[in-house]
């Protein structure tokens, strides 16, 4: 683990990405094999999972530091990550042993299987035969919440130059299902790709935020308007009569939507779309919340297919006749889409064609992009007719434009401290509205305001604790901020009876006295308006 | 009791003096130059004579100040006076009151491990003892000196290669001269912010054995050639100033580096763990050394300290408020006006 760990000191010590580029690649020369492998899984995000529980970790870690546990919980609260307080607490080690990336791993796998008196030695003994400066890394590995300083696409970056292929093809290489204990690293990266995987999906292509205004990409004519929808974007694919759908999150969500399966006899052979999910019911977008109530279930009920039940509306085709068509510009894509989903065997079928919103000019699409709301869409999406199919987030062809989000003005009720760089400021607040005389709170926010605001905002709050549990404290209710959010439906898990989406800060309204904050009944009167 | 703690200070009613007094007394016993120790607007002030020459640099050369040897006592309305070294930074002294057998220290800031340049703490056996708190934590256990200088050492010289230039954030008074003292090992030229130089030279005319450094203020940094290493406050970290010496890599030297979010809050690449105060272990070492029965924690983790001490160590320990708010980042927030 020695090599894992300098290159996550040298990625963690540099924010330049040609730094991190070049640290990567000669991780990956230098490595062997096996741990290459696991190297490339954990920093790509795929996830191990927890191998113990939390709770025996802190046993573990409280028994052998011979802290009480009120210490140690006060140090997590200042720490604000488990892993890191748990390094800082341990005694220095007795004798260093060297583990390799991939024997740490395998110890690891072991681990779910002992019962908690067994995990928790095995655990002691191995902090204690560890350099202190690894046990962070060898924590965050334990834990399942390993992450290191680089994006996904800089190991492809850098896989790519390692192993002489083009990013695409690492990119394509990558996805989908694979382990390291049962993928030799050469057909994963370096054998020629004889027969493609059947279920493999495409990288998805991601639209980037507009920043500007619409005129400055020159023609409407040229560019084609569609709704941004939200639901689940993924793509269907059919190969060898076999459907598989994936999620943007490259997880393969197949099992998940029963109502696709029979998609798998009714679609040509060798069809890949590219769409998004969402609970539709006679004629009408449902409430996105519909589809988080049934995504994480394993097992569906009769009751969540009839509540819930699910189409694709289709945006893209990326196969077809087993070709891959990427490289075709979007007009011609649509076309053959279209003419798919026209076949007699799909009528009735859950795919629907992405509405092409009619604008003649950029007036007209502003205007759509107002309407969106109503329409259960969060904007509009404006893609170049001409534009090929690429992969990852890039800017030129693909925008989305979203709309301008509700707001409303909260004020600040409870604050508790952040983690990681924010860790021991108080950074995650929640906010209230008044109901009568009273307030409710109705949102938790953490991002918006500059450093220099959560400074003073920390210092506030620190000077105006009421109460404190915990880690939470509650604070004289005197400072008001404006809230924005994406979406407001009615829940019963929450006390103010609505749950927002995405809400965050705007602004700090100094100018307001917290009496000047809004209603319960303004956020009622947003939620009956929609 | 001899000593009480009142809104003005730390007071011996006794003798009618104030220890680090936070509001303007007639007599105050400065226990080290920092300005949240040392403030303005006493009529008297005594002190170590090594922190006389800093305290007119910081509160003007009008003061009425007197300097005492470390051991030194002096009496006052039956009350024994004297200083002991409390190596946090140069001049800098744990305070110990007596009268009729009752022994008190207060040791404002203080280490116990010796940074080659203040004179190394020396433990003094008393009845009550107020010691600070800013790192009573477990998670606060520093690595040694040795290794974190060699870690300096050898990223200096990485940048060197690079033939980049290093800047070394630190406060101005006590770590800024550790900082030189180590870069000094590099051989590159080394400049100062104008509050360091400052601080340098008068620690240099005070008889101090350190390096001579440039202010930067007079320099044309255009016609310097990298590399070379610079010393500057925290105050001044991501400055336009600090911009002139690009390329650069830049590292903040703070006890609180010890942690991975106060680094990135800092916005640096790297941060070593360089402190002039005690350490966990420190702590209770220095209060196991005194063997004093009665603790008063102040500025820092206070109330987990006293609980610490009153459950592991059998102590009487309370915490006391000071204005020294030394807690987490905020004191490096502030400008450092010397």
């Amino acid at each position: 683990m020695r090599l894992f760990n300098a290159l996550f000191q040298q990625i963690d010590r540099t924010t330049s990405t040609r730094d991190k580029v070049a640290a990567l690649i000669a991780y990956f020369k230098q490595a062997e094999s096996a741990d290459a492998l696991w190297a490339i899984y954990l920093l790509i995000g795929k996830s191990t999972g927890r191998f113990i529980k939390t709770a025996w970790l802190r046993q573990a870690a409280m028994r052998l530091s011979h802290l009480p546990p009120w210490l140690f919980e006060e140090s997590y609260h200042t720490v604000g990550d488990l892993a890191e307080t748990i390094a800082l607490c341990l005694p220095v080690p007795v004798t260093e042993k060297i583990y390799s990336l991939s024997q740490t791993m395998a110890f690891l796998n072991g681990l779910p299987s002992l019962p908690e008196q067994e995990a928790q030695t095995a655990i002691s003994q191995r902090w204690m035969e560890l350099p202190a400066d690894e046990r962070f890394i060898f924590n965050k590995l334990i834990t399942g919440n390993f992450r290191m300083g680089v994006s996904k696409q800089l190991v492809i970056r850098a896989l790519a130059e390692t192993y002489h292929k083009s990013e695409n093809e690492i990119a394509h290489r990558l996805m989908g299902h694979w382990h390291p204990n049962n993928t030799p690293i050469s057909s994963l990266l370096i054998d020629d790709l004889l027969h493609e995987k059947s279920f493999e999906p495409y990288p998805f292509f991601l639209a980037y935020p507009l920043d500007k205004e619409p005129v400055a990409l020159g023609e409407v004519a040229d560019w084609l308007i569609e709704r941004k929808l939200d639901g689940i974007r993924g793509q269907i694919i059919v190969r060898n009569q076999h459907i598989y759908i994936w999620s943007r999150g490259e997880e393969l969500l197949t099992d998940r939507f029963p109502e696709f399966h029979p998609l798998a006899e009714q679609l040509p052979n060798g069809t890949v779309i590219d769409g998004e999910i969402l609970p539709y019911k006679d004629g009408n977008i449902l409430p996105f919340s519909l589809i988080q109530t049934r995504i994480s279930r394993k097992r569906l009920s009769k009751q969540i297919l009839t509540t819930a039940p699910l189409v694709m509306i289709c945006y893209d085709l990326l196969e077809c006749d087993g070709a891959d068509i990427r490289a075709l510009s979007l007009i011609e894509r649509r076309s053959l889409l279209e003419k798919i989903l026209a076949l007699p065997e799909l009528s009735g079928a859950p795919l629907m064609i992405s509405k092409i919103l009619p604008c003649s000019s950029w007036s007209d699409v502003k205007q759509a992009r107002e309407q969106a709301r109503q329409y259960q869409a969060e904007g509009v999406m404006l893609k170049r007719k001409t534009s090929r199919y690429d992969s990852g987030r890039r800017r030129g062809n693909w925008w989305k434009w979203k709309i301008i989000p509700y707001t409303i003005d909260g004020v600040l009720l409870y604050a508790q401290p952040g983690h990681g760089r924010r860790a021991n400021l108080y950074t995650d607040y929640t906010f209230a509205v008044w109901d009568q005389d009273e307030l409710v709170p109705f949102a938790k926010a953490y991002s918006g305001l500059s450093d220099q605001e959560i400074m003073t905002v920390d210092r506030w709050i620190k000077q105006h604790t009421i109460n404190k549990f915990g880690p939470v404290r509650s604070v004289t209710p005197d400072l008001v901020f404006e809230l924005a959010f994406e979406g407001i439906s009615a829940s019963n898990r929450h006390k103010s009876g609505i749950a927002l989406r995405f809400p965050r800060i705007v602004r700090w309204r100094h100018d307001k006295a917290a009496k000047e904050a809004n209603t319960k009944a303004d956020l009622l009167n947003l939620l009956d308006n929609k | 009791m001899l000593i009480t703690f009142n809104n003005k200070g730390i007071y011996c009613a006794q003798a009618d003096l104030y220890i680090d007094p936070w509001q303007p007394v007639s007599k105050a016993i400065i226990t080290h130059a920092h300005s949240d120790h040392a403030k303005p607007g006493n009529k008297h002030y005594l002190c170590h004579q090594d922190s006389v020459s800093l305290l007119k640099l910081r509160l003007g050369d009008q003061i009425s100040v007197q300097a005492l040897h470390y051991g030194q006592t002096i009496h006052i309305h039956g009350v024994t006076i004297s200083l002991h070294p409390a190596g946090h930074i140069p001049g800098s002294a744990q305070v110990k009151l007596t009268y009729k057998g009752e022994i008190w220290v207060i040791s404002g800031d203080y280490k116990l491990s010796s940074d080659g340049i203040a004179a190394p703490f020396e433990p003094v056996s008393c009845h009550h003892f107020v010691t600070e708190s800013t790192f009573g934590l477990p998670i606060y256990r520093f690595p040694q000196v040795d290794t974190v200088t060699a870690d300096m050492l050898a990223w200096i010289e990485a940048n060197r290669k690079q033939q980049k230039n290093t800047l070394l954030v630190g406060y101005a008074l006590g770590k800024a001269q550790r900082l030189i003292e180590i870069a000094a090992h590099a051989e590159l030229p080394i400049f100062a912010h104008g509050a360091i130089a400052n601080v340098q030279r008068t620690l240099i005319e005070s008889g101090y054995p350190l390096h001579r450094v440039m202010p930067t203020a007079t320099l044309d940094t255009k016609a310097l050639s990298s590399p070379y290493v610079v010393i500057l406050p925290p105050s001044a970290l991501g400055s336009t100033w600090a911009k002139r010496f690009t390329p650069y890599e830049v590292a903040y030297c703070s006890g609180w580096m010890q942690l991975r979010g106060a680094r990135r809050r800092k916005n640096v690449n790297r941060g070593f763990v360089l402190s002039d105060h005690a350490d966990w272990d420190q702590l209770q070492t220095a209060v196991q050394a005194t063997s004093a029965e009665n603790i008063y924690v102040t500025h820092g983790y206070k109330a987990t300290f006293a609980k610490w001490l009153v459950e592991h160590h059998g102590l009487q320990a309370t915490e006391v408020t000071t204005q020294y708010e030394n807690h987490l980042l905020l004191e490096e927030e502030k400008d450092e006006v010397i």
